[in-house]
């Protein structure tokens, strides 16, 4: 036995080193036939990575102080060595955090990964976006810009939509009656302590629960129904080394679209960061157009097409409430025979199909100033994507779907 | 059916929202080029000159100018006038509640002004001063509907007035035209308004050279890396059927 070995028998006496190696990278049998839309769920979790460690550099020099913190990100960008760098990862680390995400979630749309057994991956994994959306709408308030604290004080308003409790409600989520010194801070609490571990938390129960029932593939069956003698999926290949060098294929190709942002276009055309975000922050000054960043944008657009009832905005926002709470319902909305788009009838591709127009549709349209053409519009797209969930049930069970393959094809 | 018909051509309404909703006065191309260390030197000396007497740009230190070409002596002897290190930032002497009482509003910090409104935007409002006696300064802008700031510029530039077109109800401008010239022509005016928006953008972020040289690097070597990972995984998933 070798001075390593030995030395490593003494570890997996005291904790399961090996043990865990095993279970998760070495033998962890994921299906063989993971395409493209596969890469996804491994960029999430780089991405994240990369967040909290650029967070914390920029959290050395950056001021939680209304009177400090615009200037302290301008000091990042030009007197903190490599400062510019740092700030504009973070900054298209937040965007392209969302865009891994949408693909990834979309991924689970097209191939059923929401379906049993795998339904408490998904509520981890819708979690984890309520998480990341919360850790970007207080990351948004620290730049302290024109942008920065109109589109919190939007936000936090939508709260004093709420009957009775509301305007209290909205003081005790700001610490003040407007946004403020005292916001800023608690949002800076938030941002970089409080829900970076909520979702690594969540991040960790994600990859649990994934490892206990195994992944699903594109064709929607399950490869542990079909073992070898040994028990070892026969359509199963050992995660480590086999979907580490392929991910690492992937990491490659999605940091070369990370760098061209970061290093040609940062602002992404005021996608990324907006113009008006470099106006320090005026709470007596309006900005004519208030716009979310595009990620939330869908959301926004649902709630501005719901008119206001009773003089009051709290239907609007009880529609954006909804269009998120029913996504956690979707294991149990499909009925679907099969699980993979590959073998759905056509009721289900067009549904799908028109749900995703509808999403992207709400997400511009979330982007204009309101018009009554748009408004029209984004009333027609939101009730499209209630109707993709709340007629699920029924259109999943009716479609002819196709007989699924026995193994794993391509 | 119909239905699916009144969808699609809800669907090719959006792009004429999006033509619609770009509004506002057309703008002018700034002839922006950081990599005209001359032209953002000359940009640097109208900004001190004319710009920061009223207007801070508390982000940006004297001392960053020899990223234009310039060493720390030139940077003292030419650009330096309120300050005493090149190590210092650009502030002014001017009380920003006294600026408030004499020009309606205090005057910006310019420091990142070019990134919130844009080259083009601020080469325009440079060069859109016209002579308006119902203001209180006498000018008005055709990008800044009354705009506190006084026409700055009008030595060099002249006195501009507008000519006037019908446009359905209301009367709009069509041009400027000069009245009585300054001490530039309007072309050598527009130059400087092009150096100085340069140096204006350059400042803005003027880590942005070195940003994109870097980027070039970056992107060769991720190309590199990603030549050998193709292989690497090709020949692990070689055994894979």
């Amino acid at each position: 036995m070798s001075a390593l070995q030995k030395m490593m028998g003494w570890v997996d006496d005291r904790f399961p080193l090996t043990a865990t190696y095993k279970a998760h990278l070495s033998e962890y049998y994921a299906p063989k036939n993971f395409n493209f839309w596969y890469f996804f769920g491994s960029l999430a979790l780089l991405v994240l990575v990369m967040q909290i460690v650029t967070g914390i550099f920029l959290t050395m020099n950056y001021k939680p102080d209304s009177m400090l913190a615009f200037a302290s990100v301008e000091y990042i960008m030009r007197d903190v060595d490599w400062g510019w760098l740092i700030r504009y990862m973070h900054s298209t680390g937040a965007s392209m955090f969302f865009v891994v995400v949408y693909l990834h979630m979309f991924r689970g749309l097209m191939y059923g990964s929401y379906r049993k057994p795998r339904e408490l991956i998904w509520i981890f994994g819708v979690l984890i976006y309520l998480a990341l959306m919360a850790e970007a709408f207080l990351g948004y308030l620290l730049p302290w810009g024109q942008m920065s604290y109109w589109g919190a004080q939007v936000i936090v308003n939508l709260f004093a939509a709420v009957p009775f409790i509301g305007d209290d409600l909205s003081i005790w989520i700001r610490g003040d009656y407007v946004i403020s010194d005292a916001t800023l801070n608690r949002f800076f609490a938030f941002h970089v302590i409080a829900l970076p571990l909520v979702l690594i938390a969540l991040v960790a129960v994600h990859l649990v629960a994934l490892h206990e029932v195994g992944s699903n593939n594109p064709d929607g069956i399950e490869i542990k129904k079909k073992k070898d003698a040994n028990g070892i999926p026969l359509d199963g290949i050992p995660f480590h080394p086999y979907y580490t060098v392929k991910d690492i294929v992937g990491v490659i190709v999605f940091l070369m679209v990370f760098s061209a942002i970061v290093f040609f276009g940062p602002t992404m055309g005021g996608y990324f960061l907006e113009a008006n975000n470099f106006i320090p922050a005026d709470p007596l000054k309006t900005p004519p157009h208030i716009a979310p960043l595009w990620y939330f944008t869908p959301f926004y657009a649902i709630l501005r097409a719901v008119p206001p009832m009773f003089g009051s905005q709290f239907p609007g926002v009880v529609a954006m409430g909804m269009s998120i709470v029913l996504i956690f319902f979707l294991p149990w909305l499909d009925r679907g025979k099969v699980k993979s788009i590959r073998y759905r009838g056509p009721i289900y591709k067009i549904m799908l199909a028109l749900f995703i127009v509808s999403f992207v549709g709400l997400g511009y349209l979330g982007l204009l100033p309101p018009s009554p053409v748009a408004t029209i519009i984004a009333q027609t797209f939101s009730v499209i994507y209630f109707l993709f969930f709340l007629l699920m049930p029924w259109y999943t069970s009716i479609d002819k779907t196709k007989p699924e393959p026995e193994r794993v094809t391509g | 059916m119909k239905r699916l018909k009144n969808f699609l051509f809800l669907l090719m309404a959006v792009p004429v929202i999006a033509v619609a909703s770009e509004e506002g006065p057309r703008l002018d191309k700034a002839p922006v080029n950081l990599s005209d260390q001359a032209s953002l030197q000359r940009g640097a000396r109208m900004f001190v000159n004319y710009c920061l007497n009223c207007h801070s740009a508390v982000s940006m230190r004297y001392s960053r100018m020899q990223d234009l070409g310039l060493t720390e002596d030139q940077i003292k002897e030419n650009l330096m006038f309120a300050a005493e290190k090149p190590g210092e930032t650009m502030t002014v002497g001017m009380d920003k509640k006294e600026a408030k009482n004499w020009f309606g509003s205090a005057p910006p910090d310019l420091s990142v002004i070019a990134r919130a409104r844009g080259s083009d935007w601020l080469y325009t409002y440079l060069r859109g001063f016209y002579r308006d006696d119902t203001r209180p300064t006498g000018w008005n802008n055709v990008v800044f509907p009354k705009v506190a700031m006084p026409h700055v510029l009008w030595s060099l530039q002249g006195e501009m007035v507008p000519v006037m077109k019908k446009e359905g109800e209301h009367e709009v401008i069509e041009r400027l035209e000069l009245a009585k010239p300054g001490s530039v022509t309007l072309a050598e005016y527009d130059a400087m308004v092009g150096d100085l928006v340069n140096y204006l953008t350059w400042m803005g972020e003027p880590a942005q050279l070195e940003r994109k040289q870097l980027g070039l690097f970056v992107l060769a070597f991720l190309a590199f890396f990603f030549v050998v990972a193709y292989y690497l995984k090709k020949e692990f998933w070689k055994d894979v059927h």
